[in-house]
C-alpha cells in the first residue's frame, strides 16, 4: 500500500488508536440487500465520530448483492478497525479498503446555468469544452452540463462557472473499482459453501502484520 | 392465567416433592398444525420448541397479544415467567443464559415494552450474551403513522443488537427465527431482536415445518484455525521466562474450561481473570492468581507490567482491565486468542493474533507448548499476594472490630456454600468485593454486569439464573442502591416461587460513587446518601422471608438460616458506611501503579 501521495496531516492520536498519517481511503463493502443495513453501517462511523465524505450504494456485479462505496480521510489504523467492525455485521460479506492509487474512481457533477449567458459569452463555451462538460439538457431558460471525473475536475468547472452565475450544482458520491480485484463471483461461491475455504477466512490483518501501527 | 402462573402462586405452600408432581401433571398436547396452516404466533412458539427453548421471560401488551394468546395453548411445554418490568425480563433472560449456557428468550410488547428492553440489550451486547427477544409491533399498514404504542424499535436497537429484523409477513417467521437463534448463539454470541407486526402474528400461512439454520452466507461465526499462528504463538511461549495468561469470558462462552485447564496445567503458566472470566477456572486452582483490573488483585496487575509474554484468551482488553493503555504491558510480547477478529489489535496490539474458537485453538496450542514450571516467576506472584493479604485482605475478610465488612460476608458465605453457589452481583463496591472474594468451584457461576455496569441487574438476573440452573443455589448480592432499581422483581419471585437468596449489603450510600467522591473529589458527597426502606418488611409484603443484621456475632448464623431456608430469602446486612474497595488502579494510571490503600 503506497502512502506517499495523499498525506493530509498527522493526527496526534485519536481515541481509536495510534497516531499516523491521515489520507483518503475508499472502503468497498459487499452486502446482502437488506432494509436497515444502511443504518447499521452508518452508525459504525457516527459512533466513532468519523465523518463520511461520500457514500454510495449500488448494485454489484452480482444480483442480490449490494456494494457500498464509502470515502473518508483517516489513518490506516482507524480505517482497519472500522473495516473489521463493518465486516462483523451479519449481512456484510466482505470489506476492502484502498488508497486512491489502488482504485479507479469517478464522481459525477451536474451544473445548471442560464442558457442566455452561455450564448452571450463565447469564452464560456470554450471553457466548458476544456473541462469535458457535456450538455445534458438545453432549454431556453437554462442548460444543464455534466462532468465526470476526479474531484479536481468537477471542481474546476464550478470555479469556471461561478463568475457567470451558477444556478445549481450537485456532485455525486464516489464510485470506485479496485484495480487488483477479480470481482466477487468466485468469492461468493465460497461464501455459499457451508465449510469455508482458506480464502474466505483469510486472516488479512494478520497477514498485514508488518504494516500494522502499534498503539 | 396459565398453569405455570398458578403453580407459582401455590408454590410457597407446597414442599419440593409436591412441586414436581404439579409440574408433571399438566400435559395436554396441542396439535402443531391444522390443515397445514399456522398463525405467525404459533410459528414463533413452534420455533421455540424446535430450538429447545423451555423458558420465556416476558410481559404482555396490545401488540403482542396474538402471541400471548397462542402461548395459552403451549403453556405445558413452554414456561413463561411473568416479570414486573421488561427490564426485569431481559436481565432474567441474561441470567438464564449465563447460568445455563443456552439462549435466553424474551417477550415484550411494542412501544414502551420494547424500549424497556434497551438497557438489557446494551448489557447483553457488551457482555456477549445470547438472547432472542421478540417484540410486538403495530400492524404493518400503520408503520410510520405514529400509531398507538408505535416505536421504531429496529432503529433504536440497531447499535445494541448483534442482529435485528422486522417481520411484517407471517411467512417469514420460521426462517427469521431460525436465523435469530443461529446468530445469537454462534461465533461471539449476542442479543438478537425480532420485531413482529401484529398482522404477521395473526395471519395464517402454509407452514412447511421448522428448519434450524446452520449457515448464512454473509456470516462467518468462526474461522478455520490457521496453524501457523498457533505455531508462532507456541514458539514465543516456549521461549518465555515470565509468561502470564489472562483470560476472559471467551473460555466460558466457548465451553472450553477443560481445554483451558489442560493448557495452563501443561504449560505451568500463572493465570488471572477478568470479572467475566471468573469461575472458568476454580478459584482455588494453584495457578489461579486472581483478578485483573481496577479493583483486581495486586500481583496480577503488577505482574502484567513485568511478564515477558502475555497470553490473552477470550478477553477484550477493556479499559477497566488495562488501566492506562500506553503503559500497559509494553515490555511484553502479546499473544491474543479471540473468536472476534475485530478484537485483535483493537486496544492492544498483538505480536501474534490467533483468530478462532478457543475450544479449537487451545488444544492445538497445548500440544505445542512444552511442559514447564516457572518457580521463581510464580514465587513473585505469591510474594505480592502476601503483601496484599497482610495489608488488606486479612483485615477485610476477618475483622475483629468495627462494622461488618462486605468481604467478611463473602468469606462466611464461601465457608457455607463451599464455593458451589452461583453468585449474581449487582454493580458497585459489593460487586467488586463479590468478584474479589467469591469462591467458585464450577464454571458459569459468577454472573454480573461487566461491560455495561448496569445497576439493577442482579435481582432479575438471579431469578433467571435459578431457572437456568435449577439444581444450583443462587445467591444475589446487591447494594442498597441497586436493589431499589429493580426491587419490583420481588413480585416475580413471589408469583413463581423461584428460590433466590438475596443479600443486601447496605452501606447507606451509593458506595462506589461515594468512594470516588472521597478519593478524587475532596470528599464532597454529592447525592450519594441514599435512603432505604425497611427491606425485610418490603420482602414480607411479597411473602418472602427475611432478616436484618448489623452485628458480627450474628452473621454466620444469619447466612446459614438464609441458605437452609426452603424458598427465597432476603438478608440485609448493615456494613461499614465508608469502607472502600482496595486495591485500586486510579483512572489514568498504569496497572502497576495499583494502590493498596
Ligand atoms: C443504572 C446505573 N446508574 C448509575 C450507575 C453508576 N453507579 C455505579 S456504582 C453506583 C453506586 C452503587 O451503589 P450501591 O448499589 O449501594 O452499591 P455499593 O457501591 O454501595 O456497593 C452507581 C450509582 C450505574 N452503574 N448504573
Amino acid at each position: 500500500m503506497s502512502t506517499d501521495k495523499n498525506i493530509v496531516s498527522v493526527l496526534p492520536g485519536s481515541p481509536l488508536g495510534a497516531g499516523g498519517l491521515r489520507q483518503e481511503f475508499t472502503i468497498t463493502v459487499y452486502t446482502e440487500n437488506q432494509v436497515g443495513l444502511l443504518n447499521r453501517i452508518a452508525i459504525i462511523f457516527s459512533r466513532r465520530k468519523l465523518n463520511i465524505e461520500s457514500l454510495n450504494t449500488s448494485p454489484s456485479e452480482i444480483e442480490s448483492i449490494s456494494r457500498f462505496t464509502i470515502v473518508l480521510t483517516e489513518t490506516e489504523d482507524v480505517i482497519r478497525k472500522v473495516a473489521r467492525q463493518l465486516e462483523k455485521q451479519v449481512e456484510v460479506l466482505k470489506v476492502y479498503y484502498n488508497t486512491n492509487e489502488e482504485i479507479i474512481w469517478q464522481e459525477m457533477a451536474l451544473y445548471k446555468v442560464s442558457t442566455d449567458m452561455i450564448a452571450e459569452k463565447v469564452k464560456v463555451e470554450r471553457l466548458l469544452r476544456e473541462c469535458g462538460a457535456n450538455a445534458v439538457v438545453i432549454r431556453k431558460d437554462y442548460t444543464v452540463f455534466e462532468v465526470t471525473g476526479h474531484r479536481e475536475e468537477t471542481q474546476k468547472l464550478v470555479d469556471v462557472l461561478e463568475p457567470y452565475g451558477l444556478i445549481e450544482f450537485v456532485r455525486s458520491a464516489r464510485i470506485a473499482i479496485i484495480k487488483d480485484s477479480c470481482g466477487f463471483h468466485e468469492k461468493l461461491k465460497e461464501f455459499e459453501e457451508t465449510q469455508p475455504g482458506e480464502e474466505i477466512v483469510e486472516n488479512e490483518y494478520l497477514n498485514r502484520q508488518e504494516e500494522v501501527f502499534s498503539m | 392465567m396459565g398453569a405455570w402462573g398458578l403453580f407459582g402462586m401455590i408454590n410457597s405452600i407446597l414442599d419440593v416433592e409436591e412441586q414436581i408432581v404439579v409440574k408433571a401433571k399438566v400435559k395436554p398436547l396441542v396439535p402443531a398444525v391444522e390443515d397445514g396452516r399456522l398463525s405467525g404466533s404459533r410459528a414463533v412458539l413452534e420455533a421455540f420448541l424446535a430450538e429447545d427453548v423451555d423458558t420465556i421471560f416476558g410481559y404482555p401488551g396490545g401488540a403482542i397479544m396474538p402471541i400471548y394468546d397462542a402461548l395459552y395453548d403451549y403453556n405445558d411445554r413452554l414456561k413463561h415467567i411473568l416479570v414486573r418490568h421488561e427490564q426485569g425480563a431481559i436481565h432474567a433472560a441474561q441470567g438464564y443464559a449465563r447460568a445455563s449456557g443456552r439462549v435466553g428468550v424474551v417477550f415484550a410488547t411494542s412501544g414502551p415494552g420494547a424500549t424497556n428492553l434497551v438497557t438489557g440489550l446494551a448489557d447483553a451486547m457488551i457482555d456477549s450474551t445470547p438472547l432472542v427477544c421478540i417484540t410486538g409491533q403495530v400492524f404493518a399498514h400503520l408503520l410510520g403513522t405514529d400509531a398507538f404504542q408505535e416505536v421504531d424499535v429496529v432503529n433504536i436497537t440497531t447499535p445494541v443488537t448483534k442482529w435485528n429484523y422486522q417481520v411484517t409477513d407471517a411467512n417469514e417467521i420460521p426462517g427469521v427465527l431460525a436465523k435469530a437463534f443461529h446468530i445469537a448463539k454462534t461465533g461471539r454470541p449476542g442479543p438478537v431482536l425480532i420485531d413482529i407486526t401484529k398482522n404477521a402474528q395473526i395471519d395464517k400461512f402454509d407452514y412447511k415445518g421448522y428448519e434450524r439454520c446452520n449457515h448464512i452466507r454473509s456470516y462467518r461465526p468462526k474461522p478455520i484455525v490457521r496453524r501457523e499462528y498457533i505455531e508462532e504463538a507456541a514458539k514465543i511461549i516456549n521461549a518465555a521466562k515470565k509468561p502470564f495468561v489472562i483470560f476472559g469470558q471467551g473460555i466460558i462462552l466457548g465451553k472450553a474450561e477443560k481445554e483451558f485447564k489442560a493448557f495452563i496445567e501443561k504449560s505451568g503458566i500463572p493465570a488471572a481473570w477478568t470479572i467475566l472470566g471468573l469461575s472458568a477456572l476454580p478459584t482455588d486452582h494453584p495457578q489461579n492468581m486472581g483478578m485483573l483490573g481496577m479493583h483486581g488483585n495486586y500481583a496480577p496487575n503488577v505482574c502484567t507490567n513485568d511478564c515477558d509474554v502475555l497470553i490473552a484468551i477470550g478477553m477484550r482488553f477493556d479499559d477497566r482491565v488495562t488501566g492506562r493503555l500506553d503503559k500497559y504491558a509494553k515490555q511484553a510480547q502479546i499473544i491474543h486468542l479471540d473468536i472476534d477478529p475485530s478484537e485483535i489489535d483493537k486496544n492492544v496490539k498483538a505480536t501474534v493474533g490467533v483468530w478462532g474458537d478457543c475450544k479449537e485453538t487451545l488444544p492445538l496450542l497445548t500440544q505445542l507448548v512444552e511442559a514447564k514450571l516457572y518457580p521463581t516467576w510464580v514465587e513473585k506472584f505469591r510474594e505480592l499476594r502476601k503483601i496484599e493479604d497482610e495489608s488488606l485482605i486479612n483485615k477485610e475478610l476477618s475483622p475483629t472490630e468495627g462494622k461488618i465488612t462486605m468481604g467478611e460476608v463473602l468469606h462466611q458465605l464461601n465457608l457455607l456454600t463451599g464455593g458451589d453457589a452461583i453468585l449474581v452481583s449487582d454493580v458497585g463496591q459489593h460487586q467488586m468485593i463479590t468478584c474479589r472474594y467469591g469462591k467458585f468451584t464450577q464454571s458459569k457461576s459468577n454472573i454480573t454486569s461487566g461491560g455495561a455496569g448496569t445497576m439493577g441487574f442482579a435481582l432479575p438476573a438471579a431469578i433467571g439464573a435459578k431457572f437456568g440452573a435449577e439444581e444450583r443455589t443462587v445467591v444475589a448480592i446487591i447494594g442498597d442502591g441497586g436493589i431499589q432499581m429493580t426491587i419490583q422483581e420481588l413480585g416475580t419471585i413471589m408469583q413463581t416461587g423461584v428460590e433466590v437468596k438475596i443479600i443486601i449489603l447496605n452501606n447507606e450510600f451509593l458506595g462506589m460513587v461515594r468512594q470516588w467522591q472521597q478519593l478524587f473529589h475532596d470528599k464532597r458527597y454529592s447525592f450519594v446518601d441514599i435512603a432505604s426502606p425497611d427491606y425485610v418488611t418490603v420482602a414480607k409484603g411479597y411473602y418472602i422471608e427475611g432478616n436484618k443484621i448489623s452485628e458480627r456475632e450474628y452473621l454466620q448464623q444469619a447466612l446459614q438460616t438464609m441458605l437452609s431456608h426452603k424458598g427465597s430469602y432476603l438478608l440485609e446486612v448493615m456494613v461499614g458506611q465508608e469502607d472502600n474497595v482496595f486495591p485500586m488502579v486510579p483512572q489514568g494510571c498504569s496497572v502497576s501503579e495499583i494502590r493498596l490503600s
